[in-house]
């Protein structure tokens, strides 16, 4: 990739405040997506991938968490760390949208579907009544939403968990942004459901070019959309590379056992080998590799000094004293 | 199957009454229609399916926690439906269930230990010193540390919860097992712990399972046959991994196609997958799967499919199917 990415996260840190203490949810992380890009972050529960979107996003909760200084989030080149909110508002939904798991938490109850996306469009692109009903009618069409002209007048509550999550898109896409951060927009669907969404944002990206940041917890969702992944453990990234690479050559023990201790569809995969132990909680990580405790392959390096995310130059990166790549 | 089933359900059907209220009648929901199949000793039979498919109400009705309006369903030469209280209570004992969020389905006030004894007590399977040596054993067998018994459901993790639920279903030495959904609201690394326990536990004891889930890869994992159902209907059931390498039902088939398996050379024709999942409350006429399906015929929006009876345990229900 040799254009400037849409979207760079420098070593971003994020902490939450827990019984009078602050906890580093987010330790470091790097990351750049490109236009015509698909990004997926993968990780267990814990293991910040969502915090680094919602960061992204300007979204950490002020009251419980803060974004440490020395982070950088870069957006067609502008360092979005400190500006205010209104200045991050106009960013937001103009060159950056995000999506949800749960489309419901994001769309009003109350409005009309018809009503809420020519609300955002009036706002954000200064549209008339009339201009704004006709996009909003168009951006509904464009993620294939069936009848559009008639629903337009419903309801979220009548739409399915797959059209919401549509409208959802549609409301995203209404400003034509860069970036696009979607964070877990499948996992609540059906996966026949699924299917049809992940192809819809696939057809979008390469339309429009997006720059899709894709957080998601499951790896078969990974190699459907991503064309980089990065895993992340325990709040940083361990392994990161095109999708093609990262399946084929797992390099960090986690990628690796994570891989294995995945039942398939498509094949036999012999006894299953869990992972022991349990995602350590971000007050309990000490000051060696975070997966440590539950590697097999950990030597008395890893418990004591934490690893560095070695990369060949390639894109291809590795956070492991032993795995890594020399 | 050569030995006589553990369990055999016929013609299972259960309605709910959704919404109506005063002078409007409620609408019925046909959650599970004409259902029939058999678990042999020591066999795991998976049921697929997506949400609303009423994997979740058979799974209920067949321990009764959900009452079913018809069919029939023999456990251990018992016809379940005809049992009253005390009789029912007996045929739980060996006929227990493990749900997918343990969490809700575990009291919030009540110790493991608590937990785990209870069941003990109410079938006066053991008193006295019996029941913390029976409450012991079983917190071993599932992996928890003897120092768990004192702690409450809220200090666990959601694996360790599973694993007090799963505890919770072995302390009465069952010997069939309904699990609903046991791993899908784990994380991966997690979700293989607790189905490597499930697996030894059914290997050890001798278990028959009814394992109810989502995720086809999990099924095909655990199970040595699998049924499909879609809309109320089982419309396919064959062993692994024919139901997965060679499906008959162009159902199976999408669910197959659609299930996302870790590899990015395996990249789905993703447009293949079309059309929603129609509401319950109004299914489509004739084979329900019609509207989505690729190949249907005028036929098959008329006529509700026969299930078809291959023999070796595949039996499927399409319009479409020819036999070779």
């Amino acid at each position: 990739m040799t254009d400037a990415p849409l979207l760079q996260v420098e070593n971003l840190a994020v902490e939450f405040r827990s019984g009078g203490a602050w906890h580093r949810a987010v330790r470091g992380v790097d990351l750049a997506v490109h236009r015509n890009e698909t990004l997926a972050v993968v990780g267990e529960s814990g293991s910040g991938k969502s915090v680094t979107a919602l960061a992204a996003m300007g979204l950490v909760p002020k009251e419980t968490g803060r974004i440490v200084e020395g982070s950088r989030i870069r957006l067609e080149g502008r360092d979005l760390v400190g500006l205010s909110e209104r200045e991050l508002d106009r960013v937001r939904g103009d060159r950056m949208a995000m999506i949800f798991q749960e489309p419901m938490t994001a769309l009003n109850p109350t409005m009309t579907v018809g009503a809420q996306v020519s609300e955002t469009l009036r706002a954000h692109r200064g549209l008339g009544a009339e201009a704004a009903r006709r996009e909003a009618l168009r951006v509904l069409e464009l993620v294939k939403v069936p009848s559009a002209a008639r629903r337009l007048a419903d309801y979220p509550h009548q739409f399915s968990g797959g059209m919401r999550q549509r409208v959802m898109i549609a409301m995203a896409l209404a400003c034509q942004p860069a970036v696009l951060l979607a964070d877990e927009p499948t996992t609540a669907l059906d996966v026949t459901i699924q299917a049809q969404v992940l192809a819809l944002l696939e057809d979008l990206k390469r339309e429009y070019g997006l720059a899709v940041l894709f957080i998601t917890h499951n790896l078969g969702v990974v190699a459907l959309i991503a064309d980089r992944v990065a895993v992340m453990y325990a709040g940083e990234i361990v392994e990161t590379g095109t999708a093609a690479a990262l399946f084929d050559s797992p390099r960090h023990p986690y990628t690796e056992a994570l891989l294995r201790s995945m039942p398939r569809v498509d094949r036999d995969i012999g006894a299953l080998e869990p992972i022991q132990g349990n995602v350590p909680s971000i007050r309990e990580i000490g000051a060696g590799c975070a997966f440590a405790p539950r590697c097999p392959h950990a030597q008395d390096r890893c418990r004591a000094e934490r690893p560095t995310l070695a990369d060949d130059g390639a894109g291809r990166g590795v956070r492991c004293w032993v795995r890594g790549l020399a | 199957m050569s030995a006589a089933p553990i369990l055999s359900v016929e013609g299972l059907g259960k309605r709910f009454a959704v919404g109506g209220g005063l002078l409007r009648r409620p609408s019925l929901v046909h959650a599970v229609v004409d259902a029939s199949f058999t678990v042999g000793p020591r066999e795991s039979l998976g049921l697929v399916g997506e949400s609303g498919c009423g994997k979740s109400t058979l799974a209920r009705c067949l321990l009764r926690l959900v009452e079913p309006d018809e069919g029939r369903i023999v456990f251990e030469g018992r016809d379940v439906r005809a049992l009253d209280r005390p009789a029912m209570r007996e045929v739980r004992r060996h006929l227990q269930i493990v749900f997918q969020d343990p969490y809700a389905s575990l009291n919030p006030r009540r110790t493991v230990e608590q937990t785990l004894a209870e069941p003990l007590r109410v079938h006066g399977i053991a008193s006295g010193e019996d029941v913390p040596a029976r409450v012991h054993a079983v917190l071993a067998e599932v992996g928890l540390p003897p120092d768990s018994l004192k702690r409450f459901p809220h200090e666990f993790s959601g694996g360790q919860r599973q694993r007090i639920g799963i505890a919770r279903a072995l302390v009465l030495s069952p010997r069939f097992i309904v699990a609903d959904e046991p791993v899908s609201a784990l994380d991966v690394s997690v979700q293989a712990q607790v189905l490597k326990l499930l697996e030894g536990l059914r290997d050890r004891h001798g278990l028959s399972l009814l394992f109810v889930s989502h995720d086809l890869g999990v099924v095909r994992h655990v199970c040595d046959r699998v049924a499909v159902m879609y809309l109320g209907r089982i419309v396919e059931e064959a062993p692994v991994p024919a139901i997965f390498d060679e499906p008959l039902h162009p159902y199976t088939r999408m669910l197959r196609d659609a299930s996302p398996v870790p590899d990015p050379g395996a990249r789905f024709a993703l447009p293949r997958v079309v059309g929603e999942i129609p509401s319950a409350m109004d299914p489509p006429r004739g084979c329900a799967f019609h509207p989505r399906c690729p190949d249907a015929t005028a036929r098959c929006a008329e006529a509700v499919p026969e299930t078809v009876d291959l023999g070796g345990g595949r039996r499927v229900a399409c319009h479409l199917f020819r036999r070779a």
